[in-house]
């Protein structure tokens, strides 16, 4: 269970905990101070904290117009929630979605809408927010028939509504919402408004047109990068080579100084920086500066040390003895694998990933004559990015005011993540130079600090019965992932979830299971990276069930339908995938230019279930996926069309990292500096995308991430099948593989 | 002083000459529909036309331009293909994230203005942006509707 997970129930206190012990990072407020700021001032108007989405003026301007500007608590950022938003509220407000402006609110308890806290990720924003900004739909077009009804004398039953309208049948009377906003605003909302019967939906499973997508045909969408302030300064920076190491010494400072436009030097935690005229000019200076840096550690991974490498980290995960703490566990393991006829084991490993999301990251802040901040920057949780900021500012919270601009992609990249944002270094040179400052990091400098996925292994062994049938699993995950370093305070055991989901959870009826954690730390920043732990760990897991069917002269397919025995729900989603495909086939079988072969996966990410079928075919000694049938259910859902593209852009990450990325450190350094040494996904390797939504009626479940998580373990089961080569060490690109 | 032509205006441009086109266009005049990827033609996000021809503006010195005349995003709507092209990106709902569609919807126009009906090799060939969100599916869709 995702401690987020809205019925997990954190209460709002405990997230707030988090937020002072563990996601402001250390760097900033003591745990007392930040519960305190966070939760708003101890008096005066702001001290009692609204009920979360409810406040229609908080979320609501309705314009003479007709128009409607929505204030959303979420960011765009390519998973369509801007339109996802207007279909709800407009749904029940009785707006056409079209006639929507969404934008993201700023920080305020009133967006608090995800099981009491805010923030866009963890694929939580419709599934959590649903019901509320149906509500709050509704109650905002109960106001406007209120105020409608006063002032036409009328009883609110005689009224009705049609887009944007309020209506007197009886007399033919019609008056817009723009007439009535602000008198209906006046009113005391009615929280007991009932909502409308999903049978009567215009909007509400449609596939409605995004409000964003002709601004971005058309160059006019405008992201943190586009913005600019008066008189600001540009500024760009160099890291330090290994995190954790300092400028000690500039050695051409004054030659630097006098290039073009150069305003001024500065050295900041980690990095220097120019600050200039003109970004290119404040590039140009700062990569042409001569910085001698501290020495790191020599050796060992509490540091980045001298020595750092991802194969020192992995040697370290399967070195350690420590027997860690139990995830899941059900029957008699050990009793298993005493009786067992066969047992199978395997290790798997994945490396660290960038997020390479194409918008590199930047960030202005601006001082006001006041003594107040504002800051523009790219974010996935404002109040946090706001508690951060007044940290380094040395400001309380309620004086700093964030902008968060449509993101150029995130994929968890938008998260603080102590060195791995660009916001307190604009923060720290605005207050260094007087001036508003705009820090754009270089692809190579965002290259140099983008957190990581972590680097990953787990170590799993079964007991098969006579007959071929897994009796016990035994899984040891070593590591650490991003919740445990950015929300331990929200975990009710040691075992972090976001390490363990996606080997945990499974829906397979294995009777005697044992799953347990180790946590080593990273010495690296980690991160959250679309769909967190299980885009690894349904690799391996899916993987291994495969060489568990293998093991037991099995068909996967056959195998994987007897585990589900119990499962209506996911069986349903394996005949769909299977029937998409025209039928479960494992191969090899002739296709077109070669051999070909079917691997298959399930999921269960997010709420969400999915089935998934790759077929591959391997030239020159590389995987060429073909085919990919996606079964998803995620219950049920707003907008089809946004749904089907989500699942396809999950799954293309899914694809890119299994067949080609990987940060790999060396000597503390990183390996990828750009995208010609970081491949992600291009159109040559571009296979067919088919997904099926399945709405079971089960409680919605997440869309951003849940297509993901299937698609490297069916790639990697279907190279095994055509090739005989079980790749346990991720990327794909690592193993030269044979013909077919 | 270097004069560039872009978009059908004449601009003025103080700047030293090996500064990139790119920032040319998003800094000093405040063309920001082009956009920062890589820096180093590997992504295609800051794609615009020099003389028609689809071109990484990141690797064109404000010095090389001499008298090429500049197409960018913003005027992209003015061209007959190139409005087609817009149309078929939003009547195919092409954009997720959106940052890399500038520099998509310039290749396109340029593509199909050289080829006004590409096979799928031609749009493998032309089309080589990078597209994180995974939209290369959609985008090979709209590219065939405009030529249609």
């Amino acid at each position: 269970m995702h401690p987020l997970l809205p019925g997990a129930s954190p209460s709002r206190r405990t997230f707030l905990t988090a937020i002072g012990g563990a996601f402001v990072l250390g760097a900033v407020l003591p745990v007392r101070l930040a519960r305190a700021e966070a939760q708003g001032p101890a008096e005066g108007a702001g001290a009692l904290a609204p009920k979360p989405g409810t406040r229609v003026a908080a979320f609501l301007e309705i314009h003479p117009d007709g128009t409607i500007k929505l204030l959303s608590p979420f960011v765009e950022g390519g998973q369509g929630i801007a339109t996802g938003m207007a279909q709800i509220v407009g749904e029940e407000l009785d707006v056409p979605p079209s006639r929507f402006v969404v934008e993201c609110a700023p920080p305020g308890p009133d967006y608090a809408v995800v099981n009491g806290i805010r923030m866009t990720g963890g694929s939580f924003s419709t599934r959590s927010s649903y019901e509320t900004m149906r509500r709050l739909g509704a109650t905002a077009r109960d106001l406007m028939i209120r105020a409608a009804a006063a002032r036409l004398k009328v009883q609110d039953s005689e009224l009705t509504t049609s887009d944007g309208v309020v209506l007197h049948a009886a007399t033919g009377r019609a008056l817009p919402y723009g007439e009535l906003a602000a008198d209906a605003l006046k009113l005391k909302p009615n929280e007991a408004v009932p909502l409308r019967d999903p049978k009567n939906f215009r909007y509400i499973r449609q596939p409605v047109p995004r409000l964003d997508v002709r601004d971005k045909s058309t160059g006019r969408a405008v992201y943190a990068i586009d913005q600019k302030v008066d008189g600001m300064l540009y500024a760009a920076v160099q890291h330090a080579p290994r995190l954790g190491t300092e400028p000690t010494r500039l050695a051409n400072e004054a030659e630097v100084k006098a290039m073009p436009g150069v305003h001024s030097i500065h050295r900041l935690p980690g990095a220097v920086a120019v600050a200039a005229d003109s970004w290119w000019r404040a590039r140009k200076a700062v990569e042409a500066l001569k910085v001698e840096w501290s020495a790191a550690k020599p050796s060992g991974i509490d540091t980045v040390a001298a020595d750092f490498s991802s194969e020192t980290m992995l040697a370290a995960l399967k070195a350690s003895a420590d027997p860690g703490h139990v995830a899941e566990e059900q029957g008699d393991v050990a009793g298993a694998f005493a009786r067992a006829a066969k047992v199978v084991e395997a290790d798997y490993e994945a490396p660290y990933l960038a997020h390479a999301q194409l918008e590199p990251p930047s960030s202005i802040a601006r001082f006001e004559p006041d003594g107040t901040l504002d800051v523009w920057l790219p974010n996935q949780m404002p109040e946090v990015f706001q508690a951060v900021s007044a940290k380094v500012a040395g400001l309380p919270p309620a004086q700093v005011r964030i902008h968060s601009p449509m993101l150029g992609g995130f994929f968890g990249r938008h998260f603080t993540y102590e060195a791995g944002n660009p916001f307190p270094q604009a923060i720290l040179l605005a207050k260094a130079t007087g001036r508003p400052v705009k820090v754009l990091w270089s692809r190579e400098e965002e290259f140099a600090r983008d957190a990581v996925r972590p680097l990953s292994f787990s170590r799993f062994r079964a007991a098969l019965d006579a007959a071929g049938q897994p009796t016990a699993l035994e899984v040891r995950t070593v590591g650490e992932g991003p919740i445990g370093r950015y929300f331990s305070m929200m975990m009710q055991t040691p075992v972090d979830p976001s390490a363990v989901e996606g080997i945990v959870g499974k829906p397979y009826a294995v009777p005697n299971r044992r799953m347990t954690f180790t946590k080593i730390a990273h010495p690296v920043n980690i991160a959250f990276w679309r769909s967190v732990g299980h885009s690894m760990n349904d690799a391996f897991y899916e993987s291994f069930l495969d060489e568990v069917a293998g093991a037991g002269g099995q068909d996967p397919f056959a195998l994987r339908m007897a585990l589900l025995g119990g499962s209506a729900r996911h069986r349903t989603l394996l005949t769909t995938v299977a029937e998409m495909s025209g039928g479960w086939r494992r191969g090899p079988y002739e296709g077109e230019g070669g051999m070909r072969a079917r691997g298959l996966a399930m999921a269960s990410p997010f709420g969400s279930e999915t089935a998934t079928i790759a077929e591959v075919s391997v030239e020159g000694g590389e995987a060429r996926v073909h085919n990919l049938w996606i079964a998803f259910d995620p219950g049920s859902i707003v907008n089809p069309a946004i749904v089907k593209a989500q699942v396809e852009s999950a799954a293309v990450l899914g694809l890119s990292s299994v067949l080609f990325e990987q940060i790999v450190y060396r000597d503390g350094v990183r390996q990828s500096q750009n995208y010609d040494t970081y491949p992600v996904l291009r159109r040559e390797h571009m296979p067919k995308v088919h997904v099926r939504i399945v709405e079971s009626g089960a409680p919605m479940g997440g869309v951003g991430e849940p297509g993901l998580p299937g698609v490297p373990p069916a790639i990697l089961n279907a190279i095994a099948a055509l090739t005989g080569q079980r790749i346990r060490a991720l990327p794909i690109a690592n193993t030269k593989l044979s013909a077919a | 002083m270097v004069s560039l032509t872009i978009n059908g205006r004449q601009y003025a441009v103080d700047a030293e000459p090996d500064t990139p086109l790119l920032f040319v266009l998003r800094d000093t005049l405040g063309l920001t529909g082009t956009k920062y990827g890589c820096g180093i033609a590997q992504c295609g996000a800051c794609t615009v036309h020099l003389d028609g021809q689809a071109t990484r503006s990141c690797q064109v010195s404000l010095e090389s331009v001499g008298d090429q005349v500049v197409t960018t995003i913003e005027a992209i709507e003015q061209d007959e293909i190139g409005r087609k092209v817009v149309e078929a990106w939003v009547a195919l709902q092409v954009p997720q994230c959106g940052y890399c569609q500038s520099g998509q919807v310039m290749a396109a126009t340029a593509l199909l203005k050289q080829t006004p009906h590409p096979t799928d090799g031609d749009i493998a060939e032309a089309m080589t942006n990078l597209c994180r969100c995974g939209t290369y599916n959609a985008i090979a869709a709209a590219v065939r509707q405009a030529a249609a």
